[in-house]
């Protein structure tokens, strides 16, 4: 189970999340509670270890709307030991997925980059499945900041 | 019609670890998004991503709207023999692209 | 407080000439961006705006009109063509009799000699086009021309950037010439140079001209924007180049 602290610590940020949305009239779901429901699903009862897994993500970010991000494994990707899934969850968009990747020991090299949408500053994780069936994890703290000169009037 | 560029090394020696990367033009509408009635902008984007490597899965991704617009994604796999990189994108209203590009491993 | 002491400082300017921006310290839009979102304009294999780009290559070779002509039936290979051509946009125009954009220009040619309809701003042909186009100039300085027949708009140009204008009263030279570099809201304030246009902008999710990117300003100062194709856009443009003269192309660039 991951440290009760980062639990706590998003339950709260979970009521910020609520009232912001239903000021803006956008649909909005509880995703600090959504994330922690997700993680515990992909856990399915097994430990979250930190370590072998480096989530890569700009500490301030430019634009919300495309953040590169690179998640790195420390793993021989042999026949014997090698990366499953890689999954990527965030607390703070309308849902809590961002993506998750399959892979094998025909990768070669455990890592990939895309680019993700952030809806507000908040914590993204990612949790890598091993071959042997132990989890392990990193988050990332990111600022989003707003463009200014839009073109629609907010 | 959804345009693609991807770049992956003509040439690799065997057991050599490449680099694949593809850039599709896609909207990626994350339905979200109220538009200017005050209606919900329909979803639609890419769901899965997958990547066969002479017929055989390398690299499968699943999506999700918080994956940006005209996504980008790269990775990697282990050049072992001459043959077909085929790279699928799938997702809502029926999408599907598909682009092939040959490696030459010697 | 960085935004406290912004408002302070733009209430305070009075009315006149802000001071423009040295030679020597003028910076492209790309230095006032993050490492990751240079890294993605500067690599061709994942740069968004070269997917604009790819289209409008094959849309070069395409015949088009009455007449079934290519671009490339009159401009051959682009990348000799076209070199420094978007370098040197707006500027004027024997057949319009006035000064076009190389938007405008590229109307001209489907218009006079594809014999094929015009295409309409932030269309997606016209943004092909047009970011194939200015790539063949990328690198390339910025070399308004030393055209009498400019100066008109030059003049008109220069005096709408200076010029105060919507509900918040600002000129783009109290942002751009006298306050590049601070911060609003979150973001920086550029210097406001066009040389990455068009340009894939994060929050477009898409690609657009310096146009579309002047309406954004002007709705930002809550002005009515100027229509597109507009004298005054026009005028803009040409000031703006004029303003960036020497600094290199760096079309299709990637902006926040």
């Amino acid at each position: 189970m991951i440290e009760t602290r980062r639990i706590f610590l998003v339950r709260s940020a979970g009521f910020l999340a609520l009232a912001g949305g239903a000021l803006s009239g956008a649909p909005s779901l509880a995703t600090p509670q959504a994330m922690a429901a997700l993680i515990a699903e992909i856990a399915a009862g097994r430990e979250i270890k930190k370590g072998k897994v480096t989530l890569d993500l700009p500490p301030l970010i430019d634009n919300g709307n495309a953040v590169p991000m690179t998640v790195t494994v420390d793993s021989p990707m042999s026949e014997r030991d090698y990366v499953k899934t890689i999954h990527v969850v965030n607390e703070k968009n309308p849902q809590p997925h961002v993506i998750v990747c399959h892979l094998g020991p025909r990768a070669g090299r455990a890592a990939f980059s895309t680019r993700i949408k952030l809806a507000d500053a908040q914590t993204v994780t990612a949790i890598v499945e091993m071959s042997d069936g132990t989890l392990w994890m990193d988050s990332a703290n990111v600022i989003v900041t707003l463009a200014a000169c839009l073109e629609d009037i907010l | 019609m959804a345009r693609a560029l991807i770049n992956v090394p003509q040439q690799a020696k065997p057991g050599e670890v490449i680099e694949i990367k593809a850039l599709i033009s896609h909207p990626m509408e994350t339905g979200f998004r109220v538009g200017h009635n005050g209606q919900l902008i329909p979803r639609d984007i890419v769901q899965t991503f997958t990547c066969t490597y002479d017929g055989e899965d390398i690299f499968k991704a699943d999506y999700s709207p918080a994956i940006a617009a005209n996504p980008f994604i790269s990775f990697f796999t282990r050049a072992t023999k001459s043959g077909d990189i085929v790279l699928t994108w799938r997702g809502d209203n029926g999408f599907e692209a598909s682009e092939t590009v040959h490696i030459q491993v010697a | 407080m960085k935004i406290g002491g912004a408002l302070v400082l733009l209430l305070s300017v009075t009315a006149g000439l802000a001071a423009e921006i040295a030679p020597a310290d003028r910076k492209s839009g790309f230095e006032f961006m993050g490492r990751d979102t240079q890294a993605m304009q500067t690599d061709d294999t994942s740069n968004p705006g070269m997917l604009n780009v790819l289209d409008g290559g094959a849309l070069w070779e395409r015949p088009e009109g009455a007449d079934k002509k290519a671009c490339a039936s009159c401009h051959g290979d682009a990348s000799q063509s076209m070199k420094g051509v978007a370098a040197r946009y707006p500027t004027f125009d024997i057949t319009a009799g006035k000064v076009v954009d190389l938007e405008q220009r590229i109307n001209l040619c489907r218009r006079d000699h594809q014999k094929a309809p015009e295409l309409a701003y932030e269309s997606r042909d016209l943004l092909a086009l047009s970011a194939f186009v200015a790539r063949q100039s990328r690198g390339q300085p910025i070399a308004t021309a030393n055209d009498a027949r400019n100066a008109t708009a030059l003049t008109q140009g220069r005096k709408l950037f200076n010029e105060r204008m919507g509900q918040l009263n600002l000129s783009c030279a109290i942002c751009h010439d006298d306050n590049w570099g601070q911060k609003l809201g979150g973001t920086s304030i550029p210097q406001g140079h066009p040389n990455g246009y068009p340009l894939y902008r994060l929050e477009w999710q898409a690609m657009g001209s310096l146009q579309r990117r002047l309406r954004n300003c002007m709705i930002g100062m809550r002005a009515e924007p100027f229509s597109y194709g507009s004298p005054e856009f026009i005028a803009l443009e040409l000031f703006l180049m004029e303003r960036a003269q020497g600094m290199a192309m760096e079309s299709p660039a990637v902006r926040p």
